[in-house]
């Protein structure tokens, strides 16, 4: 599947399970999609499309908005937190900590849509917990 | 060195190592290539075990043949010598003799064949073994590659506009902001509930419908009354 017919199963089907989706496209070298799930406009998931799976990732804060002191025990609650948080993990992408789910690549598009919102949830959840580690 | 291993190398490295990985002897050219070769051979030693299995099949047809017809002449040798034909016996039993040479010989090429076709099995699957492995390793490549672009790519789209997403105390905010709101939707949702209910109980009350609370009072009355 390519990433143009993903984001127009995402426009085709608009909403689901009350959220609604917005959907753009992210020139780059390689095909990227910026889709934000309603009341979490400021969390976007960006999306690509790779030969086996649609990875799915979130930002949550860079290296430079940690508190440097707490940073082991930080890394230490994210572990801990790691299997707890429902379908997501966290990852570190360059000097950015994110929030991430990998789908198949034969995924339908329910199953998009929840993991977009299961994973925005995740993000605003992990981000609130992890806030006293930020400066 | 493990594929994961140079992959956390090369990413702390910087993007340009990354890009070396792609093309250096373990990259994703050298990789496809050893996927293809792979694929190859085992599509080529699949067609070699049917041919062998084939033949297998032939060697223990012959070889299962070759018994019966020993049987059938020790048989015949038995009847020979139940007639007291003894000359005839001993030629039945020359032949049998030849019969058991060429069984022999018949054997050790089926044992021959099912050796191979056991070889041949072995490779196939190791060979399959080792086309998943580096299929794996090519996946990782790719998608460490993948994300790396992608990560670029969103990196100079809000460069160029503004950073928006990088700035997680904003987000807290605004995801504080929206919890509360929730809260306090379920909280005036509640008490609304409480109210409502509130006045009813009292009027249910007020006419005698339901009973009112019970006092240490009433009780001890109750009480005391049942003693007299």
């Amino acid at each position: 599947m390519a990433t143009v017919d993903l984001a127009q199963r995402i426009l085709d089907i608009g909403s689901f399970d009350g959220f609604e989706f917005d959907c753009q496209p992210i020139p780059g070298e390689i095909d990227l999609l910026q889709v934000t799930v309603s009341e979490f406009e400021d969390l976007p998931v960006f999306v690509s499309v790779t030969d086996n799976q649609i990875l799915c990732i979130t930002y949550l804060f860079a290296e430079s908005d940690l508190d440097p002191s707490r940073r082991s025990d930080m890394l230490e609650e994210m572990l801990t937190l790691n299997i707890p948080m429902p379908l997501s993990s966290f990852a570190k992408i360059d000097d950015r900590y994110v929030v991430f789910g990998a789908l198949a690549i034969g995924s339908g598009i329910e199953e998009i849509c929840h993991e977009f919102i299961t994973l925005t949830e995740n993000c605003a959840e992990a981000l609130l917990a992890l806030e006293e580690y930020l400066k | 060195m493990s594929i994961l291993k140079k992959i956390v190398s090369a990413v702390r490295g910087g993007a340009s190592e990354l890009g070396e990985l792609i093309v250096d002897s373990n990259g994703t050219r050298i990789f496809e290539q050893e996927i293809r070769d792979a694929d190859n051979y085992v599509r080529k030693a699949k067609h070699d075990l049917t041919d062998v299995m084939a033949k297998q099949m032939q060697a223990s047809r012959q070889v299962e043949s070759t018994r019966q017809e020993i049987r059938q002449h020790e048989s015949y040798a038995v009847k020979a010598l139940e007639q007291n034909d003894e000359k005839l016996a001993l030629e039945v039993a020359d032949k049998v003799a030849k019969l058991e040479s060429d069984l022999e010989e018949q054997e050790a090429v089926l044992t021959a064949f099912t050796d191979h076709v056991t070889r041949l099995k072995t490779l196939v699957k190791k060979t399959e073994r080792q086309l998943a492995d580096y299929e794996r390793q090519l996946s990782m490549v790719k998608t460490t590659e993948s994300v790396q672009k992608a990560s670029a790519s969103i990196s100079d789209n809000y460069a160029s506009t503004s950073s928006r997403i990088l700035s997680a105390k904003d987000s807290l905010e605004r995801i504080k902001k929206r919890q509360q709101e929730t809260y306090d939707r379920i909280g005036a949702a509640e008490s609304l509930e409480k109210e409502e209910q509130g006045d009813l109980d009292e009027k249910l009350a007020a006419a005698g419908i339901t009973a009112t609370p019970k006092s240490a009072q009433d009780v001890l009355d109750r009480i005391k009354r049942g003693q007299t």
